[in-house]
Parts: structure tokens; sequence; C-alpha cells
């Protein structure tokens, strides 16, 4: 079990990038770059799990109780807000793409190359 | 390159960046045996420093409230985005028909659904206030209930009618909350450097109960800022994909 | 209490929500929305530039919340403010200047979605450079990202600008989400997020698997950020639609930052913990010269300007990468110049690309050709400016890249040079026959592409009208820019000054002290030591050899149809370029692909050659 946590994390990008490479739908990629990114949640929390300890809110348990580290609780918080800002920008994107293309596959959605 | 082309390349790729990602995380603690100073200190420091029961808010708001500056502004810029993607553009003119908005075209919203949101709605708002307001006591914040404070608004929209949703927040009054929200937040900082104070230095009052709505200094007004910018930035980023969907139809080329 | 780092990125931001806030006041006044976001970008440069004379007597640190170290462990965020990092921001914040005062006649009609996206595109920028903790690095990288996906998609009523946008926001985002993995992986094993404990507490062990993980996955997100080969397909698309004052940034910074990161990580984290560094001089030498090439190679085939001129930079963030992967002082302080000599030239060529579109409707080079003839002072401008970057002295591009060519000449690598100069010469020649061909009139209209004639017939221009006369305020921040590149070089004492600073940069021990303890360290000493950044006769030759070459090019490249020899029908350079031509396929997925293999290659090579 000392393992495990991370091996999933490695699964679940290798998931999302799978996803966005055979891709055949925009917002079918967005939502995979979305599970790309739920890997970096798992990881940031997996790093900082105490065995045995508390969450780290005091209100009910005596200030030197032994808790997990709350600063990665943080930084988890801080990027599902960027996630969920850069996930609105791309459906938005999406929205004008399907206007002006006509399609969602992303390999239709060019209009520029080589 | 072709579809097939693409897989096997991506798979051949993976492969080597999986086992070189494995070989990295192998290197880690094993779970649950976090080696590192800084997590401690902080659970060592935060109430006696900040008076906070809720040390992930301190960190949050008081310790790393930096990054959350930028955080705050990352969403700002976003929804600013989708509000230019999604504007009003030349060429595509608001349908005349509000009955479509109204619901006449599309099958009428069911009784049950309409009671149940219009119901909610309020206590929903409530709920969010009461999320945002709490960042150090509790698992909340600003952010959980800025979230719900806008799904407060959705609710309306749900119960049928997305001119209703437009009524009570116009975009103009919703672009102006959230960019108040955002630059409160920097400007309680800013606040602290008048003062003479390192940016973003926890200058107000920390009051005598830990964790008590009153408490904490500059944790709770933060708290408040972050709410209004992130409810106000959600509504207008669904009420803008809402708006194109619904109401805007290109004029004919 | 020296205030001016948070300053720096806390007066745009607070700017970009005041301006947003009071957005139905200020959309009928567009020019106090205009003055206003120009005040702010000039007072940020102000600031940046005092600040960058503070930092000569040592790295100016600054604690947020006002929580300090404790015995050596950092509790909070520190900004770190360098000579190099902070000149790096000074002129990001000069270049967003510069687009203001363009965007004042460019735009007929803009909302104030422009302008506060601009400004927190600036602060993303500032904070970037400044900045000492890994985490809020990466804060600031993403601000920077969602501000520039949402600028390129300015346009949306046309096909282009989406698909730029859509494939510039998937790439970045994927490589800003493997960075934050790198980030997690080094935080679980350090427990730590400023750069400077990290880079103290990991430089105790050997390296292992660990830490060369996390430094490939971390720079990951920065090196498709810089536009290296194989991470670059994005730049294309993404510079070829959005608005010129918009590319002006994206070209002029915006890679350079990926770069800058690139080198910040290295050297003030991983560099002493990893060692090897005959290794990592190889595999990154190596990406930056195949860069180098690559990129010159489409630049010259290339008919659309704004993509020609997008494709020249990934020919340039390669050169750059060649000289951080040097390792050494002289290197590094090539690298800085060139920037900024680079910068400015493709800023003013830039801009001149915008008055050609703003005064003749389109940037098909076949289609324009001969019509710039009227545009007198653009021309001129941009002729000096196509010179600039084809390394002419006394450009600041010749001197940086003297300096590059000439740390690496000490250490073996003689051969640097040729590559340096095949690439200036595609590049200065594509440029200069655009020169020739739009603004002169010379020669003959290359050959129309049927794709080219495609895209062009859909840019509707992003200014609704053309005028009689360039307005001043577009011709005169090109104009400024391109005399500032030669400017720079007369600068006293340019070379050690840059030097010093490059040390600076490079001696993590001498960091880790000043941030952490305090303290100041007088003499800052690098692994390699320092070399006289000088230029020789040899230098100068090859620096007027490759313009020459250039015009050589741009001429041939114009006039080939009409000499005998070459008029058997064949294109040059096409036999070269078309194979990899399928390669920019303008497909999301497929760059995403060769995101994932070209990270596995690079993560094998360091590997096998460090693990």
């Amino acid at each position: 079990m000392q393992v495990f946590p991370f091996v999933v994390v490695a699964w679940i990008l290798g998931v999302g990038l799978y996803g966005i490479v055979t891709s055949r739908h925009l917002v079918h990629l967005i939502v995979c770059l979305i599970i790309v990114q739920s890997s970096t949640y798992v990881l940031l929390l997996g790093v900082g799990y105490v065995t045995g300890a508390v969450a780290p809110y005091f209100f009910d348990v005596p200030v030197h109780t032994p808790a997990v580290d709350p600063v990665v609780q943080a930084l988890a918080l801080t990027d599902v807000v960027v996630e969920a800002a850069v996930t609105a920008l791309l459906l938005a994107l999406a929205v004008q793409a399907h206007k002006r293309f006509g399609t969602l596959d992303p390999n239709e959605l060019v209009q520029l190359r080589g | 390159m072709t579809a097939r082309q693409r897989l096997w390349a991506f798979l051949t790729g993976m492969a080597g960046l999986a086992a070189f990602y494995l070989w990295g995380l192998a290197g880690l603690p094993g779970f649950g045996a976090y080696p590192g100073p800084y997590g401690d200190i902080i659970n060592r420091i935060a109430l006696a420093q900040t008076n906070a029961t809720g040390v992930v808010s301190a960190v949050n708001f008081d310790y790393r409230g930096f990054d959350t500056v930028g955080e705050e502004f990352i969403l700002f810029a976003a929804a600013t985005g989708v509000a230019t993607v999604l504007r009003h553009l030349r060429g595509e003119r608001e349908r005349a028909a509000r009955d479509e908005a109204l619901g006449v075209n599309a099958p009428p919203t069911s009784e049950a659904v309409r009671m149940t949101a219009l119901i909610l709605a309020g206590p929903v708002l409530v709920l969010g206030w009461f999320l945002a307001s709490h960042a150090q006591t509790s698992p909340s914040g600003g952010f959980q209930g800025g979230v719900v404070l806008a799904t407060a608004f959705i609710l309306v929209y749900l119960a049928g009618q997305f001119l209703a949703l437009r009524r009570i927040s116009p975009v103009d009054i919703t672009d102006a909350v959230e960019a108040v929200g955002a630059g409160g937040f920097a400007a309680v900082g800013i606040a602290a450097v008048g003062m003479g104070l390192a940016y973003l230095t926890n200058f107000l009052p920390l009051g005598t109960i830990p964790g008590a709505v009153s408490s904490s200094g500059t944790i709770a007004l933060i708290s408040f800022f972050v709410g209004l910018e992130v409810g106000a930035a959600f509504i207008l980023i669904v009420s803008e994909l809402l708006e194109q969907t619904l109401l805007l139809r290109e004029e004919s080329r | 209490m020296n205030q001016l780092p948070a300053l720096a990125t806390v007066v745009p931001l607070l700017a970009a929500a005041a301006i947003s806030a009071l957005n139905p006041l200020l959309r009928a006044r567009r020019r106090l929305l205009d003055g206003t976001a120009i005040l702010t970008a000039a007072a940020v440069t102000v600031i940046l530039i005092v600040l960058l004379v503070q930092t000569a007597h040592g790295d100016v640190v600054y604690w947020f919340g006002g929580f300090r170290p404790s015995h050596g462990v950092a509790i909070g965020i520190d900004y770190a403010a360098g000579p190099l990092s902070t000149g790096l921001a000074c002129l990001a914040a000069l270049l967003v200047t510069a687009a203001m005062i363009f965007s004042w006649r460019y735009f007929e009609r803009i909302a104030t979605y422009y302008h506060a996206l601009m400004l927190t595109f600036l602060a993303g920028m500032t904070g970037f450079c400044l900045t000492g903790d890994i985490f809020d690095l990466f804060v600031w990288f993403e601000l920077m990202g969602v501000s520039a996906y949402a600028l390129t998609a300015y346009r949306p009523e046309e096909r282009g600008p989406i698909q730029g946008a859509l494939n510039f926001a998937i790439t970045n985002s994927v490589g800003a989400y493997l960075s934050l993995s790198g980030i997690a992986v080094i935080y679980g094993s350090t427990g730590a997020l400023n750069i400077a404990q990290i880079g103290r507490d990991i430089a105790r062990h050997r390296p292992g698997g660990l830490v060369v993980v996390a430094f490939l996955l971390i720079i990951t997100g920065l090196l498709i950020k810089g536009a290296i080969v194989p991470f670059h397909f994005w730049l294309a698309d993404a510079h070829a639609v959005a608005p010129t004052p918009v590319c002006v940034l994206f070209s002029g910074v915006m890679v350079e930052l990926g770069l800058y990161g690139v080198a910040r990580v290295y050297w003030s984290m991983f560099g002493q913990a990893l060692g090897h560094r005959s290794a990592i001089t190889g595999a990154f030498l190596a990406l930056g010269l195949l860069t180098t090439l690559v990129g010159a190679l489409y630049c010259f085939r290339e008919r659309h300007l704004k993509r020609l001129l997008a494709f020249s930079t990934i020919s340039h963030a390669g050169m750059f990468l060649t000289g951080i992967a040097l390792l050494t002082p002289l290197g590094l302080a090539g690298v800085a110049v060139y920037v900024a000599g680079h910068a400015l030239v493709k800023a003013a060529l830039f801009l001149c690309v915008g008055i050609v579109l703003h005064r003749l409707g389109s940037v098909n080079e076949s289609r324009l050709h001969g019509r710039g003839r009227p545009l007198r002072y653009t021309g001129v401008v941009f002729t000096l400016a196509a010179l600039g970057l084809s390394d002419l002295p006394p450009f600041a591009t010749f001197l940086g890249k003297a300096w590059i060519s000439g740390s690496g000449a000490t250490h073996g690598m003689t051969w640097i040079i040729v590559i340096f100069v095949v690439a200036s010469v595609l590049v200065g020649g594509a440029v200069l026959r655009v020169a020739g061909g739009v603004f002169y009139g010379l020669g003959d209209p290359p050959g129309e592409d049927q794709e080219m004639a495609r895209e062009a017939s859909e840019e509707t221009g992003e200014t609704e009208q053309g005028r009689q006369r360039t307005p001043l305020t577009m011709i005169a921040p090109a104009a400024v820019l391109v005399l500032a590149a030669i400017g720079i070089v007369f600068a006293p004492h340019l070379g050690p000054t840059v030097e010093a600073g490059a040390l600076r940069f490079q001696d993590q021990t001498a960091y880790n002290a000043t941030v952490l303890s305090g303290a100041r360290v007088a003499h800052p000493a690098g692994i390699f030591l320092a070399e006289h950044a000088g230029i020789t006769v040899a230098d100068v030759v090859t620096g007027v050899g490759s313009a020459a070459g250039a015009l050589v090019l741009a001429f041939l490249a114009l006039y080939w149809r009409r000499l005998p020899v070459l008029r058997r029908g064949f294109e040059p350079g096409a036999g070269l370029v078309r194979p990899i031509q399928r390669f920019q396929s303008g497909v999301v997925n497929d760059y995403v692909t060769w995101i994932v293999v070209g990270l596995a290659c690079l993560g094998g090579a360091l590997a096998f050659s460090i693990g």
C-alpha cells in the first residue's frame, strides 16, 4: 500500500493523455484535460498524507494533535480554481468553434497548417 | 499523422513516460510518511499566529495569500476571456422572439422542478454566505462559498426562465462585483503596504476566540472578497454560455 | 521597506480590476481607457528600472505577509529580484507599454476586456520573473497563460483565432499540469516550496531518480512555453492569428520567459543536485540546435507574414536554449543581451506588419508585392529591423550571438557558430525578402500558395479602415524599439555588468544564503570562470557575413525566376522543407502526441546519463 496511490497517479495521467490524443470531440478532449489535472490532485494530496493523523482543523481537537499537511490541501484548492477557469475558457472556445467550423472534431478544426 | 500512427506513437511514448514517471515516484517516501517541515511547522504555529482553527484557510489566505491573489486574477482573466470570446458580435442579433427564452417553443419546465428550484434558492444563498464567512473555522471559505452562491442564482434559471436570470444578475453589475472582489482582495494587501508592512500582512485585530467568525484579522475579510469574486465569476461564465446558446442566432450570411 | 517588488505585480492587477469595475464609465471614453492602460504599463516599467538599479548591490528579497524564514525554513512566499530577472521583467513592461501605445490608433473599436487582459498578462509576467517560490512561479505562469489564451481569441468571429487559441490553450495547459506534477514530486521529497530551500535540501544527496524526474517534469511546461522542438507546434498557430500588439508580446517576451524559467529552475534549484553537466549540456544543446534549424527552415518557406515571424521566433528560441545549455556565465550573458535585442527587433517587425495590415489589409506576401511602396517610413524601420534579425553589427542581437558562440568555442564547440549563421541567413533572408518584395517591389512575387490564399482571404483585418497616413503612435514605437536595439550595445560597461549578473544568477550557494539567511555575497562564483565579454574581429566578420548572406538569399528568393540557371521550375528550399511540413498539421491531438513522445525521449536520455 505504500506505493499504490502513486501508481494510480501515473495511471490517471496516462488515461487522460490517451483520451486527449485519441479524441474526436472537443468537449471530450477538454474533459480529458480535466482528468490529466486530476492526477496532480491525487499526487498532491497523496504526498501530504500522514498515517493516523486528523484533518488540519483544530476547532474540535486539541492543537497539538498530529494533522495531515495543510499546505498541499491549499495548493490543491488553488489548482481546482485554476483548472475551473481554464476549462471555462476552453468551453467558450468550443462553443465558438462549433459555430465557425460547424464541427467539433479536432481533426477538422484546422484553418492553418503547414 | 493518421489516427493509427498517432495512436502507436502515443502508446510508445506513454510507455516510456510512465516508466520514467514511476521511477521518479518510487523515490518518494511511502504513502503516509510525510517527511517535510513545511506542513508540520504550519500546523504548530497557525493557531497561535492567526487565531484561525481552519489551518488550510490560514495557509490559503495568510501564509500563502499571495498565491491566492494570483489565482483570483486567473479566474478574473478567464471570466473576462469568456466574455470576450462569447460577446455579442457583429452579424449576430438577439433573437427577437423572447418567447424562445420564455420557453414557449421548448417543452415547459415541470412544476416539480420549478417549485424545488425556487424553494431551494433562498437556503442555498444562506448556505453560500455561511460557507464564505467561516473560512477560519471549518473546511469552508471564499471559494466554496462563492460557488454555492453562484448556484443559487443558477437555480433561478433552472426554474425555467433565462431572462429572469439576466434580470437579477445583469452583466454590468456582475462584472463590477467580480472586479470589486478581485480588486478588493488585492487592495487589502495594499492597505498593509500603506502602513509600511509587507504586502498582505495580517494587520487587522485577531480577535480573542480562535475560530470565531470575527477572528483571524484579514482572513475573514479576504474570504468575503473571494466569495464575491468567485460567485460573480461563475454566474458570469454560466450566463454567457447560456446566452450564446439560447438567445443569439447568426444572421444568414 | 522596499515595496517595489510587490508593487511591480500588484499595480497592474489593481489597474485591471479598476478598469473592469468602471467598465460602464470607460466604455464610451476610449482615450481615458487607453491612457490608463498606458500609464499603468509605463509606471510598472519605471518601478522595474528603479528595482534593477537597486539589484546592483545584491538581490532584493521581499517576503510577503511579513513571514520571514525561521531557522532556514521558509514559511511564506518571497520575491527574489536579481539583475537578470528584473531586467527581463523590465523588458516585458517596456514591450507592453509599446504595444498599448500602438493600440491607441490601431483598434478602431475595442472593449475594456483587451486592456484588462493586457494588464493581467503584464502582472503575470513580472510575477513570473521576480518570484522565488516554485508554486508561485506556477501561479503566475498560469495567469500569463490564461490572459494569453483569451487575447489570442480576440476575434472569435474568424476561424483562425479559434484554432490558434484552442491549440495554444490545450498544449500549454498539458504542460502546466505536468509542471505541477513535478512540483508535487519535489515537494513530497523536501517538504518545501521555496526555490532556495529546495535547492539547498536536494543538493545534500546524490541525484536520484526523483530529482531527475522532478526536474524534467517542471521544465516541461516551460519548454512548451518556450517553443522548443518538439513542443513548438502551437506557436505558429497562435501567433498567426493573435492581434498584432499581442503578437509583439508573445514573440518578444512570452517565449523567452519560458526559457528564463528553465534557466532559473536549473540554476537556483537543481543545478547542484543534478551534477553531470556534460550530459545536461549535451541534451539541451541538441534540442536547442534542432529547434534553431527547424524554425529557420519553416520560416523561409512561409508566405504569411505573421506566421513567418512566428517561425523565426522558434528559431531564436532554439538559439537562446543553446546559450543557456552551455552553462557558462558568458553564454548566459550572451542570451540575456540576445533576448533583449531580439525582443526589440521582433517587436518592431510585428508593429510594422500591423501597420501593413492596417493600411493595406493583408498579410499575404504574394498579394502584397509592391503595394508597400507608399509606406516609406515603415519600410525603412522594417528593413533595419530585418538587418537586426540577421545579426548585423552593431545590433544587440549580434553582440549576444557573438558571446554565445565565443563561449561555445572556448569549450571546444566551434561548430555552434556555423549553425547559428545558417539559421540567421535563412531567417534574415526570409524577412529581407519580405522587405524587398513588399516595401520596394523588387523581383517577382513569391508563388501563390493555395492554402495560403484560402487563409488570407479570411484575414478581414483587425482594424477597420485603411488610412492615408500611418499614425504617429503606430510608427513611433516601432522606430524607437529598433533604435534601442542598437543603442543597448553602447551602454557603458555592458559586458562586465551583464556577465556579473549572469554569475550571480548561476551561483546557487549565494542565492540560498541571500534568500534564507539575508546574507550578501560579495563574490559570486559560477561553476565556470568568467570569460572576457568582448568581441573579436572574427565575430564582426561573422556578423557582417551572416547579414550579407541573408541579403544574398533574399535577392535570390526574389529574382530566382529571372536567373536562367535556376529557372527550371523548382522552388528554392522546397526539397528540404516539404517532408517536414506535414508535421505542422494544425491538429491538437498530434501536438499532444509529440509532447508525450518528446518528453519520453528526453526523459530516457536524462535517465540513462544521470540516473
